[in-house]
C-alpha cells in the first residue's frame, strides 16, 4: 500500500468516525484533538477501524505517535513495510 | 406516551414495531417516538398481548396519553385490564419510569389518526431502527429514498439500499450528524431543563483532586494484554467507580419529587454523550455498578454509538438516577455542572493532568484528575457529599476491585 493510499484510508476511516470532518480541511500536522471535534471513545473506533481495515494493532503505549495525519500515515507506513520486509 | 425526560411535556409517535394481536414482552420495543431531543425506541414495561392501537403514525400526543391498550396474558380478548387515566395535561411526575403501554381507556385518549404526517423541511426523515441499521450496513442516509410516510426512510429502504450496493461496508459505523431542526429543539429541551435546575435546585459544589496514577497503571498493564477492541478507556473506570461510590450515599442515587428525595434501589448511571453538530443526551448504563468492566465498556461504547446514530431506547433516557459528565477530552480541567432534574446529583471529571504531588514526603509527578459533585441541597449536605468524593477517590486507588 503507497503512502497516499494510506492517507485516503486514514482520512476514510476518521470521515466514518467523525462525519462532519471535511477531509479536504484537515491540517496534517495539527493534532486531530486541536482540531477535530473528536472524543476518546472516537478515538478508539478510529483504532479498531485502523486495526480491522488495514490489519495494523496499535499498542496503547503508542498512541501519542498518532496525534497528526501526517504522524498517524507514517505509523502505519512503517509497520506495513515491517511487516512486508 | 412515556416521558423521557423532565424537559419533554409531548412526543410524536412515527411507526409502530407490534400490531394488534401480537405478543409482547416486557422490554421489548413496541413503537418509535419522536421527541425534541431524539427519535426513541419506546419499550413495553408489561408483557401481553397488543390488543388495539390508540395513536397513529404522524400524531403528536402529550405525555401521559394512552398509546394503546394492551392486554394481561391469559386474559379473553376484547377484555383488556383496568381503564386508563386520561392524559396528562401538566407536568408529569418524574418518578416512576413510565410505562410505554397505557392501560385502556374507556375512549380513546386522542383525536381520530392524521392522514400522514408531513414531511419536515430539510433532512431526511429516518426512524430509528432504520438509522442504525443505516450505521451497521454502513449505508449514506443522503442516498436513500425513504417509502414511509412523508418520505420517511424505513428499514426496509436501508435494506433494499444495502443490497443494491457493490462496495462493502466500511467500519465501524459512522456516527450521524443531527439535523438542523432537531438540533434546535434539542437546544430549547435543553434550555428548559436547565433553566428549571438553576431555578428550582439550590446547588452546591465540592471539588477533590484524585491522584489517578495507579488506576492508570493498572489500566495500561491490562490493555497491553489486549487487542485495540477489547482495550478499556480510562473512562470506564470513573463510571464504575461512582457507581459503587453513590452506594455509600444512597441519598445522591434518585430523584426529587413530593417534596423529598425518592432514592433508586439501583444505580443507573446516566452517561452525558455529546452528539455530533452540538446538543448532548445523557441515557443511562442500567446496574452500573453491578457490571464487571469489560461489559460495562462494551455497554458505553454500544450507549454512545446508538445515542450518535439516533437510536437509543426509552428506559435508556427515563432511568438514569444520576449522571456523570467528563469534559477531560475537550481540556477542560474542572466540571462544575448543572443537575439534570430531577436528579439530585452531577458528578463531572475533568482532563487527567500531570502534577507535582507530596508521596510520603517526597514531591513526584502524579497523574491527577479533578472530580466534583453537584448536588441538591435539599437532599444532601456538604457533608455527605464529602463522603462520596472520599469514597470514589479511595476506589479509585484499587482500580483491580473495581
Amino acid at each position: 500500500m503507497t503512502t497516499d493510499e494510506i492517507r485516503a484510508n486514514v482520512l476514510r476511516l476518521l470521515c466514518t468516525i467523525a462525519p462532519e470532518v471535511n477531509p479536504a480541511t484537515i491540517q496534517p500536522d495539527v493534532s486531530f484533538r486541536d482540531q477535530l471535534d473528536i472524543d476518546s471513545m472516537d478515538f478508539l473506533n478510529f483504532l479498531v477501524a485502523v486495526d480491522h481495515e488495514l490489519h495494523v494493532d496499535i499498542p496503547e503505549g503508542d498512541y501519542a505517535q498518532l496525534s497528526t495525519l501526517n504522524d498517524c500515515v507514517a505509523y502505519i507506513a512503517r509497520h506495513l513495510a515491517a511487516r512486508s520486509a | 406516551m412515556p416521558i423521557l425526560g423532565s424537559d419533554m411535556t409531548a412526543g410524536t409517535l412515527l411507526a409502530w414495531r407490534k400490531q394488534p394481536g401480537d405478543t409482547v414482552r416486557r422490554g421489548d420495543v413496541i413503537a418509535e417516538v419522536e421527541t425534541d431531543k431524539a427519535d426513541i425506541e419506546v419499550e413495553s414495561f408489561q408483557s401481553g398481548v397488543l390488543e388495539q392501537i390508540l395513536v397513529q403514525p404522524g400524531e403528536k400526543v402529550p405525555v401521559g396519553t394512552p398509546l394503546a391498550i394492551l392486554r394481561e396474558e391469559g386474559a379473553p380478548a376484547g377484555a383488556p385490564s383496568a381503564p386508563a387515566a386520561p392524559p396528562s395535561k401538566t407536568t408529569p411526575a418524574p418518578s416512576p419510569a413510565p410505562t410505554a403501554v397505557a392501560p385502556p381507556a374507556p375512549a380513546p385518549a386522542v383525536g381520530p389518526p392524521a392522514a400522514s404526517p408531513p414531511r419536515a423541511a430539510g433532512p431526511a426523515r429516518v426512524t430509528p431502527v432504520a438509522r442504525k441499521l443505516a450505521a451497521d450496513l454502513g449505508v449514506d442516509l443522503a442516498t436513500v429514498v425513504g417509502s414511509g410516510p412523508g418520505g420517511r426512510i424505513q428499514e426496509r429502504d436501508i435494506r433494499d439500499a444495502a443490497a443494491a450496493r457493490v462496495t462493502p461496508p466500511p467500519t465501524p459505523p459512522p456516527a450521524v450528524a443531527v439535523p438542523a431542526d432537531r438540533q434546535a429543539r434539542m437546544r430549547q429541551a435543553i434550555a428548559a431543563a436547565m433553566a428549571r435546575s438553576s431555578r428550582e435546585i439550590p446547588h452546591f459544589h465540592l471539588a477533590s483532586t484524585i491522584d489517578l496514577s495507579r488506576a492508570l497503571a493498572w489500566l495500561a498493564d491490562e490493555n497491553a494484554r489486549r487487542g485495540v477492541a477489547d482495550r478499556l478507556l480510562y473512562g470506564v473506570l470513573l463510571l464504575k467507580a461512582v457507581a459503587r461510590a453513590v452506594r455509600a450515599v444512597p441519598e445522591l442515587n434518585g430523584v426529587w419529587g413530593d417534596g423529598a428525595v425518592v432514592p433508586n434501589p439501583d444505580v443507573h448511571v446516566g452517561v452525558a454523550i455529546s452528539l455530533r453538530g452540538g446538543g448532548l443526551v445523557a441515557p443511562a448504563l442500567h446496574q452500573t455498578d453491578t457490571l464487571s468492566l469489560d461489559e460495562l465498556m462494551r455497554q458505553f461504547r454500544d450507549l454512545v454509538q446508538r445515542a450518535r446514530a439516533g437510536s437509543l431506547r426509552s428506559s435508556e433516557l427515563a432511568d438514569p438516577t444520576i449522571t456523570v459528565t467528563s469534559l477531560g477530552d475537550q481540556g477542560v480541567e474542572q466540571v462544575l455542572g448543572l443537575i439534570y432534574p430531577p436528579q439530585v446529583a452531577l458528578v463531572g471529571f475533568g482532563k487527567v493532568v500531570e502534577r507535582p504531588w507530596v508521596v510520603e514526603g517526597q514531591v513526584v509527578p502524579r497523574s491527577v484528575i479533578v472530580a466534583s459533585l453537584a448536588a441538591d441541597h435539599r437532599v444532601v449536605d456538604g457533608h455527605r457529599g464529602s463522603v462520596f468524593l472520599t469514597t470514589l477517590d479511595r476506589l479509585l486507588q484499587e482500580p483491580g476491585a473495581l
